[in-house]
């Protein structure tokens, strides 16, 4: 594994444990520095680019050579989450009921009534179903109930064209590669959660214990192996859609090909990567 | 504690599942309130250096000491809030210019620089004083900061007036895009409903002046009682039309926004309702009802030719109001913006913490801090002119 791998790649295995010290010594020193901040016009220099990582070294992989794209059919999903375990597992996300890299949503119109109930997997009654906050599941509230129409909607970071992250991260630790995918440097981000403020999909989280925000990335350590995201991979119905738009037969291109697919919050300008078959106007 | 997340937020309706975990704390409300104070301050002083009304005189260079003194600690909340705070040099060395945050070191760099110079030639002729006066280590520490230049000749010190007015007018607009920009950093997030307004900006930055102006008439009105001199009532008139003036104009600018919100009731105008009703209900009552019974309060006091005692009383009735108020505002705006959710389905509510980095004493020390150190600094540096004898 390359150290770019390693940066990407991050597991919970290499989580950088700060200490109390190390925290009080920053603050101190960036406190002083601040004041002479306006005069570093040296620093000023160094262009904002220099914190954008350079192209990764992975083995084989160029990145100006492929588009990535995902798609998301909600006629299909039937809402087992194990595409969240998965995501969980393989990316080393925080086991609670509140930080996800990827999250599934239900929607369910009871008869007569104008909206839609929505729920999650992370909702008081489905965490008491499940038992636990590592292992996610539905529970059956509807199940007596008169439903006219109910759907699942799986949800995951965008890796929009014009990320708003990207846009507010004042270090450049969050990024846009040359093939379509939003990063964070986990070495380079400073905490402050402005990335987090400016999603408006709320794919963001903050991982506590390493002081960073962290997403999905889908599962870039995987793609640029030729593998597919954690979620696809294990999705049983193929409602997780992943591909190269480079490549006209790969499953994404036919994904957009034979269907005609929506975005999320196209309002926003950001301008999504990941498309939606059969979802409805209820849908947030 | 440091790398835990806080109490997860309760929640109403259907909210994101990362959402619970509320990603600015009231840290961060603290942060736009330390800075409108600064900007308040500064104003006030500018009264006097540049517009040069002589009724200002008497609080013009303790302004001046309480917006350096508050700009100290202006970043402390931030660097308190980050994940990593000893990589916040990361945001000054290699800033990434898309983002409102990343000019913030440099312009709170530039500000601070520009009080310190200013306060420097407004104090100029009073450190030379000192300078010669002083023995001991303090007296050295005088020498230095005379910079080697002691001629205190009324040309001289022309001189210094002029450079403390060209500052002075330079801090104007610094001390407005200071603040329009705090406004800036929260309006153009357009991810969220409650914060993005073009009208941001300026609602930050009338509503810091309002807060400032109350700030320095209850020091102001403090530091007399210790010092045993009367207050300066032709000051304090003067404090009182401003303070009226400015926040009848944020007010008007406030409730025309609200107005409009609710006219257009654009899609989600039913969440926004619930979250006035709702999570910030008491903050909006304080902000709304604060103000409304200061601008009352001072209209009676103008109104009435209100003098002596009573006038005192009242301002200091005015300013600790208007300064409650404004961290209401700040806290609607700050934290109210987080408790609706971007699914504009649900309402999270948001409870501080009490002991963390993150917490309410956290919160108080930083507060604390600027007014031991502006204690600190009168006793070093007094911003007052000698009393007639
Ligand atoms: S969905 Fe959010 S986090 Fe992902 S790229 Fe878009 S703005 Fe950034
Ligand atoms: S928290 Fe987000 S915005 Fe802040 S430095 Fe890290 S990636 Fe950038």
């Amino acid at each position: 594994m390359t150290q770019e791998d390693k940066k990407i790649e991050v597991k919970g295995s290499n989580l950088v444990r700060r200490n109390f010290f190390l925290r009080m010594l920053g603050i101190g020193t960036a406190c002083a520095g601040t004041w002479v901040g306006s005069g570093n016009l040296v620093a000023r220099a160094q262009s904002a680019e220099t914190a954008a990582a350079a192209a990764p070294k992975i083995p084989d992989y160029d990145w100006n050579k492929h588009k990535w794209a995902f798609g998301v059919d909600a006629t299909r999903c039937i809402g087992c989450l194990r595409c969240v375990e998965a995501c969980k597992a393989e990316n080393g996300v925080t086991q609670d009921a509140h930080h996800f890299r990827t999250w599934v949503e239900r929607y369910v119109y009871l008869e007569g009534d104008e909206r839609a109930h929505v729920d999650s997997q992370s909702d008081a009654q489905n965490i008491a179903a499940s038992g636990s906050e590592k292992e996610f599941r539905f529970d059956n509230r509807y199940k007596d109930a008169k439903v006219e129409k109910a759907f699942f909607v799986p949800k995951l970071c965008n890796h929009c064209t014009h990320p708003a992250c990207v846009q507010v991260c004042p270090t450049g630790a969050t990024y846009q590669t040359k093939d379509g995918v939003v990063l964070i440097d986990h070495s380079y981000c400073i905490g402050c959660q402005y990335c987090v403020q400016a999603c408006p999909y709320g794919v963001r989280e903050f991982n506590h214990v390493m002081g960073v925000t962290d997403k999905c990335t889908w599962c870039y350590h995987r793609i640029t192996k030729g593998l597919q995201p954690a979620c696809v991979e294990v999705c049983p119905v193929e409602a997780r859609v992943f591909g190269d738009r480079n490549d006209p037969q790969s499953p994404i291109s036919a994904f957009l090909r034979n269907n005609r697919v929506s975005v999320l919050k196209p309002e926003t300008g950001n301008a999504p990567n990941v498309f939606y078959v059969g979802i409805d106007k209820e849908v947030c | 504690m440091i790398g835990t997340m806080a109490q997860a937020a309760p929640y109403v309706g259907y909210v994101y599942p990362n959402e619970t975990d509320i990603p600015w704390s009231v840290l961060i409300v603290i942060y736009p309130y330390i800075t409108g104070l600064v900007a308040g301050a500064f104003i006030v002083s500018s009264l006097f250096h540049v517009f040069g009304m002589a009724q200002y005189k008497p609080v013009a260079r303790f302004a001046l000491l309480t917006a350096v003194s508050f700009m100290f600690f202006v970043p402390m909340p931030l660097l308190l809030h980050l994940g990593n705070p000893q990589r916040a040099f990361n945001a000054v060395l290699t800033p990434h210019w898309t983002s409102a945050m990343a000019a913030f070191s440099y312009v709170a760099g530039f500000y601070i620089s520009l009080l310190l110079l200013e306060i420097w030639f407004a104090f100029r002729a009073d450190i030379v004083a000192l300078s010669k006066t002083t023995q001991g280590p303090l007296g050295t520490v005088y020498r230095l900061m005379t910079l080697g230049s002691d001629d205190v000749s009324p040309r001289a010190l022309a001189l210094d007036h002029k450079f403390a007015t060209v500052l002075a007018m330079i801090g104007i607009p610094a001390a407005g895009g200071l603040h329009g920009y705090v406004g800036f950093l929260f309006g153009s997030v357009k991810a969220r409903e409650w914060w993005s307004s073009d009208l941001m900006p300026i609602i930050f930055l009338l509503s810091a002046i309002v807060s400032g102006i109350g700030l320095l008439i209850v020091l102001y009105v403090v530091y007399s009682r210790i010092r045993k001199v009367p207050v300066d009532q032709a000051c304090m008139k003067g404090l009182a039309r401003t303070m009226w003036a400015f926040l009848l104009v944020v007010l008007v600018i406030e409730g025309l926004e609200l107005l409009e919100m609710f006219y257009k009731r654009l899609e989600g105008i039913d969440m926004v309702q619930r979250l006035i009703e709702g999570p910030i209900r008491y903050g909006m009552m304080i902000q709304w009802g604060g103000s409304l019974i200061v601008l009352a309060l001072l209209t009676v006091l103008i109104v009435f030719r209100v003098e002596g005692k009573a006038l005192v009383r009242g301002l200091v009735i005015s300013g600790v109001g208007m300064m409650i108020a404004v961290l209401a505002m700040r806290w609607n705006v700050v934290i109210g913006g987080q408790e609706l959710s971007k699914t504009m389905k649900g309402l999270l509510v948001y409870y501080p913490e009490i002991l963390s980095h993150e917490g309410l004493v956290a919160v108080a020390i930083v507060f604390t801090c600027p007014f031991v150190v502006l204690w600190l600094i009168t006793r070093f540096l007094s911003p007052w002119e000698p009393e007639p004898s």
